[in-house]
């Protein structure tokens, strides 16, 4: 398995990250879309297991959690699904995740058997640093990358401190607020690169409010090694519930095309 | 964090990276000011004077008559706001204040900790709002319209079942983006680190008070002291005045519902699963794979599937007895304490008189129950008259 350092560092190019909720609308059309996004050109994958209370998720992923749990995902239905998706394609996969689902699971269970489904790394989203331990010791020992946040209000001594703990990359989050598309990229998302870059050699990749080719264009001109799109792609999904092939092709024409200016 | 908010291995604050400064700045404030003369001058002045502290311990006769044993009622129903909200709301609103944030934001179940935050928005100049569930705005219309007058906005939430925990993650996630100039009033001893360990400490008074006026009023400390548990404030603040008092037996009284066995309740410790959830690890109403469940219950303020960490370990420790009474039986104990005191009791509070109820003919006579009347009932009357009519 190559690490996110190496996929990066093949690319010599900011690598293009698209985020599903896994099982949105439902399992077989969620399959279909994301192997879609990876024939289009994904470097990447960041998938989430979706969660009844998503507090760090804006309106488009709550409602893509509701779609998908009311379809009924679960989190074992999940891991198959990523089993799925790297037997299609092998493909560096991130995991989003709510801490409760992990715990429940068992954490040592979980990782193992995400990792056995081919998974890369896990972000559990209301798990900081503090607490890191109780995910980040484990996943070492099951031989999967960790992956944590920094965001515009974190200071330098605590990025640093995140950046030690970090073996995958840093999820840099661009603005403060959940998860959801803007008009416009936070102007936060320079600096806050550059200073991230400055403290540590660990890959950094921005994500939240990203939605156009052009913001796509600005962070990887910041000097970020990913970019990573979520509720713009979620939502192409929410606006096409009624025709699926539609669903696939403007999902994956949104991809070449924002690949087209990394 | 300086501390890490553990109750045993309850608590913590498992919460996205972007909130740990916030919720830092709350705590390096909390530890500032608690012991500081002047915040402590300001906060009891204004507890005594726009609150209403101390609150009476009051003997309920002719209700102890009728359950068979002595029952003696800690009436913060008569504070200010008619709920025991306001002790945590003061307290916080203060440290906001201290800590130079100019707006208050923050959830409500039954409308109570709404109000109360409204209010001391109010009081202090603050622009607030309030995040409350649209199940619970409907229920609690009069709260709400209280809460306006106090001039805070009310921001219905649509999102999950339209009550309490949607109310949270909605308030989360506008903290989450407002995070520099917003202070989040938590309204129970729930959710990250330090909310647990403040909202204790504001509340505190009304256990201080309790044991010192049994002491000085019946002249004895009491044999058990009974209170409602949702997110379990009020609970905490009774319950600290006399976890030390071994002899003294202590019982935490849960949602039913429909019955602990219909699966419509909020009886999070009786049949919850440890898990994380809001912020904090503590006994959850879940799924098997960790899917939050919906709750029930006739009382908007205790509709929610988590419970506060330290009454957690307090339940595993076997200090503290939990148990549950079912809507019915909550009515009975309205109507019941209503017709021989003349007091309404909210419905929460009504969980923990429905117990002492549930006690008629079980206990000495001698005996002597403290029960926190942690607020009054007059928000409640609608949901009665739709349960109940009155003939």
């Amino acid at each position: 398995m190559t690490t996110y350092k190496e996929t990066f560092e093949k690319l010599n190019r900011t690598a293009l990250i698209p985020f599903f909720v896994i099982g949105d609308p439902d399992f077989d059309t969620s399959l279909a879309v994301v192997k879609a996004a990876v024939d289009a050109g994904a470097d990447v994958l960041e998938l989430g297991i979706p969660f009844s209370d998503p507090i760090a998720d804006g309106p488009t992923i709550q409602k893509a959690d509701i779609r998908a749990l009311a379809a009924g995902m679960t989190v074992q239905k999940a891991l198959d699904f990523i089993k799925q998706v790297t037997d299609h394609k092998p493909i560096p996969i991130g995991l989003l995740v709510y801490y409760n689902l992990v715990y429940q699971y068992g954490t040592e269970k979980f990782l193992k058997d995400f990792k056995a489904a081919g998974g890369s790394s896990v972000l559990v989203a209301d798990l900081s640093i503090d607490d890191a331990d109780e995910i980040a010791i484990p996943a070492k020992d099951t031989g999967l990358e960790t992956v944590f946040m920094v965001t515009p209000v974190t200071s330098d001594g605590r990025a640093k401190r995140i950046a030690e703990k970090t073996t995958g990359f840093i999820y840099t989050v661009s603005l403060l607020g959940v998860t959801g598309a803007r008009e416009s990229l936070s102007d936060m998302v320079r600096p806050l690169v550059t200073r991230l870059k400055k403290l540590t050699d660990v890959p950094v990749c921005v994500g939240f409010g990203v939605s156009t080719p052009r913001h796509a264009k600005e962070i990887a001109s910041a000097g970020a090694d990913g970019v990573i799109i979520g509720s713009k792609i979620v939502k192409m999904i929410e606006d096409n519930l009624d025709d699926k092939q539609k669903m696939q092709s403007e999902i994956a024409a949104f991809i070449t095309q924002v690949k087209a200016v990394l | 964090m300086k501390h890490n908010g553990r109750f045993g291995d309850f608590g913590g604050f498992y919460v996205p990276e972007v909130l740990i400064p916030a919720l830092e700045e709350i705590e390096d404030a909390f530890y500032r000011f608690k012991s500081d003369p002047q915040f402590v001058a300001e906060l009891d002045g204004l507890s005594a004077r726009y609150a209403g502290r101390p609150t009476p311990l009051y003997f309920a006769q002719r209700f102890s008559e009728h359950v068979g044993f002595k029952v003696y009622v800690k009436r913060e129903d008569l504070l200010h706001g008619g709920a025991h909200k306001v002790n945590n709301t003061l307290g916080q609103g203060l440290l906001a204040k201290h800590m130079g944030k100019t707006k208050l934001i923050a959830e409500t179940g039954a409308g109570q900790h709404g109000l109360a935050t409204a209010m001391i928005g109010a009081l202090f100049g603050m622009e607030t709002k309030i995040f409350m569930g649209t199940v619970d705005t409907e229920r609690q219309s009069v709260n709400v319209h209280k809460m306006k007058l106090c001039g805070a906005e009310v921001i219905p939430v649509v999102g999950g079942t339209g009550t309490l925990k949607d109310a949270i993650n909605d308030a989360l996630r506008y903290w989450t983006a407002h995070v520099t100039d917003t202070f989040y009033l938590f309204g129970s001893v729930c959710g990250p680190h330090p909310y647990p360990t403040v909202v204790k400490h504001f509340q505190s008074p009304i256990g201080t008070e309790a044991r010192a006026q049994c002491l000085e009023e019946v002249g004895r400390l009491p044999d058990m002291v009974v209170a409602c548990v949702g997110g379990g404030s009020n609970a905490i603040g009774i319950f600290s005045g006399f976890v030390e008092d071994k002899d003294v037996k202590l019982i935490g009284v849960e949602a039913g519902g429909e019955g602990v066995r219909t699966g419509k309740h909020c009886a999070t410790l009786e049949i919850g699963k440890v898990g994380v959830f809001h912020g904090s690890k503590s006994y959850l109403l879940q799924s098997e794979e960790g899917q939050i469940y919906e709750t029930h219950s006739v009382s908007a303020g205790l509709d929610y599937p988590a419970v506060g960490p330290e009454h957690c370990l307090l339940k595993d420790t076997g200090r503290v007895e939990y148990v549950t009474a079912d809507d019915e039986d909550v009515l009975d104990a309205f109507e019941i304490f209503t017709k021989s005191e003349g007091i309404l009791p909210a419905l929460e509070s009504a969980h923990a008189l429905a117990y002492l109820i549930s006690q008629k003919g079980k206990l000495p006579a001698e005996t002597i129950a403290v029960i926190n009347l942690s607020g009054r009932g007059d928000k409640d009357v609608g949901i009665v008259e739709e349960y109940r009519p009155v003939q």
